[in-house]
């Protein structure tokens, strides 16, 4: 795995942040993208995370770390709180798909959502094939990935309208570089920002 | 085997401390130890605030009487609080019965022990007798003040006391305020001495008398409230007191049966032996008191919006005294203010005892927390 190309959403995402704001990182593992912020932008960070191991991994980093089950909802933060709140891969791994959505929207003036696209056509060809698909975007086999919720573009974007996200951008991704055309098919990573409509 | 020196200093203050009840004390004195070396610069001291019944021998082995300081687990050479590379100071609080100014003082005024007359301290007045001993060590500003339970509130009031007197507050296993049921185990706690007859009003001094009966049971029901269900269970379970071999049959009276009522009748006679009770009722007071949002409608994060330090807040799953929730209130309060702060919830089985126990995720969090400090101050 590159994880250059795994975390390839970081300087789109990077681009939607203003200098100068806060931002609270959903599921932010040991603190990667937090800190890559940091090296770009003037920014004022809290992580949010489950596991132990990643909680020491931020605090280690310097970085500030809020020990939370997502799951559990974001009782903790204030609505429109922070200027942007990221999911970064993180909503596969969700049960409560719809209140965390909801959630965050709740809680950010923008968010940023970003998940691998299950119907990449790589993904497709495994299917027909049949068996499940294992790539760089979904790099675990189907009885140990910590994916809960495969979803691909077309069903994150039914199910936005559906429960009042309004959808201000879209970056779709594949090996880091910047899919325009069949995005469904030939992006592996999507990325929006999105608001409360 | 630390190496750490336990001997004890005595502060003494001759400048009166006005008191949040609107009494004063004319004149006083802190018992403390230090451990480590204060930097040329004084940015590397750590203050360590103590819980409901321990001292200022927070860390090292008292040569005298072989016993190990409170907190040692947590530091010292190379311990999670690198006495290495900070200064650390224990202290003991005024009201407390470990040689700072308390109700077994003398009152200078009468020449007779203060007892019941001693005022009523608040987490507040601690706080504002500690910094005169940040003073006394001409520390301007400390690198961190920790504590755990009673001691997380005195460095939550630091902050909000001393905002640009501390640069990070270590909230462990504490609460902004008690709650009812809190309020409630303390006044059982309280009753218990005040309804022993050798309790004298708070004077048994004078008649040469302990209240032993009634320390006895606020130590027990204390102690209860300390452990988790599963913590009891596991330790003692339905076990019998008998020695190894003998029959497993009750023996139909009230004499210790079970092995957890042994273990509480140890602990309280233990307790009887070393703690006063006057002590006891003043500091489950303080706790009862301290509300820092009491000044601010009930406004926990407008209490907090002074503060200037960082925080590292963590809680313990099983701890059900000052549970998870009351941690998160705290981190919420900063939060909502965007002040920098950390929160760790550990998912340990002992109990509201799991801050001063060794556990590896507990203490590797604290260990990278001051580690990364040292960036900072030193």
């Amino acid at each position: 795995m590159n994880p250059s190309v795994i975390r390839a959403d970081f300087s789109a995402i990077a681009k939607w942040v203003k200098p100068g704001s806060t931002l609270l990182d959903l599921g932010c593992g040991d603190g990667d993208f937090l800190e890559y912020m940091h090296s770009q932008k003037v920014v004022h960070t809290y992580g949010v995370e489950i596991s132990d191991f990643s909680v020491l991994a931020c605090v280690e980093r310097g970085l500030d770390v809020i020990q939370l089950d997502l799951e559990a909802g974001l009782a903790l933060f204030e609505n429109q709180s922070f200027d942007m709140v990221v999911l970064s891969q993180t909503l596969q791994t969700i049960h409560e798909t719809e209140s965390i959505l909801k959630e965050i929207v709740r809680v950010g003036k923008e968010c940023v959502i970003s998940f691998p696209n299950f119907a990449h056509w790589s993904h497709r060809i495994d299917i027909l094939l049949g068996r499940m698909p294992v790539s760089k975007t979904l790099p675990f086999d189907w009885y140990n990935t910590p994916n809960v919720r495969v979803l691909t573009i077309a069903d994150f974007e039914a199910l936005a309208s559906q429960i009042g996200i309004k959808i201000l951008d879209r970056v779709v991704l594949h090996e880091g570089k910047e899919v325009t055309w069949g995005s469904n098919l030939f992006g592996s990573l999507a990325i929006y920002r999105v608001q409360s409509s | 085997m630390t190496g750490l020196n336990t001997q004890s200093q005595t502060i003494e203050f001759q400048e009166p401390l006005s008191l949040k009840s609107g009494a004063q004390l004319s004149s006083y004195s802190v018992e403390v130890q230090t451990y480590g070396k204060l930097n040329a610069q004084q940015s590397n001291a750590v203050l360590i605030c103590h819980a409901l019944n321990a001292s200022h021998h927070v860390a090292g082995i008292d040569p005298e009487s072989g016993k190990t300081g409170w907190w040692d687990n947590m530091i010292g050479p190379g311990k999670p609080l690198d006495t290495d590379h900070y200064f650390v100071i224990g202290v003991n609080n005024l009201g407390s019965c470990f040689g700072s100014t308390g109700p077994m003082s003398i009152n200078p005024a009468t020449n007779l022990p203060y007892g019941s007359s001693f005022p009523l301290m608040t987490v507040e007045d601690w706080v504002l007798a500690q910094s005169r001993v940040a003073d006394y060590f001409g520390i301007t500003q400390f690198a961190a003040v920790m504590g755990g339970s009673l001691g997380g509130m005195q460095a939550l009031s630091w902050g909000i006391q001393f905002p640009e007197r501390v640069r990070h507050c270590l909230i462990i296993a504490s609460a902004a305020s008690l709650s009812a049921q809190n309020i409630a185990f303390n006044e059982i706690a309280r009753s218990a001495i005040m309804s022993d007859p050798e309790f004298y009003e708070g004077n048994y001094y004078a008649h040469n008398a302990t209240p032993r009966r009634g320390l006895r049971v606020a130590r027990m029901i204390g102690h209860i409230t300390y452990l988790s269900n599963d913590d009891m269970a596991e330790k003692f379970g339905r076990d019998l007191k008998r020695i190894q071999g003998a029959p497993q049959d009750y023996k139909f009276s009230f004499d210790t049966e079970f092995e957890v009522e042994s273990y509480l009748r140890y602990q309280g006679d233990k307790f009887a032996d070393y703690f006063d009770a006057n002590t006891y009722l003043l500091i489950t007071r303080a706790l009862d008191y301290f509300d820092p949002a009491k000044n601010h409608g009930g406004n926990l994060s407008k209490a907090l919006q002074v503060m200037q330090s960082k925080s590292l807040v963590i809680s313990f799953t099983t701890d059900w005294r000052f549970a998870p929730e009351r941690s998160r209130e705290i981190v919420k309060a900063l939060l909502d203010n965007k002040k920098s702060v950390t929160y760790a919830e550990i998912d340990a089985p002992h109990g509201h005892d799991a801050f001063l126990l060794d556990d590896e995720r507990y203490h590797a969090i604290i260990r990278a927390y001051f580690l990364r400090m040292q960036k900072e101050v030193l």
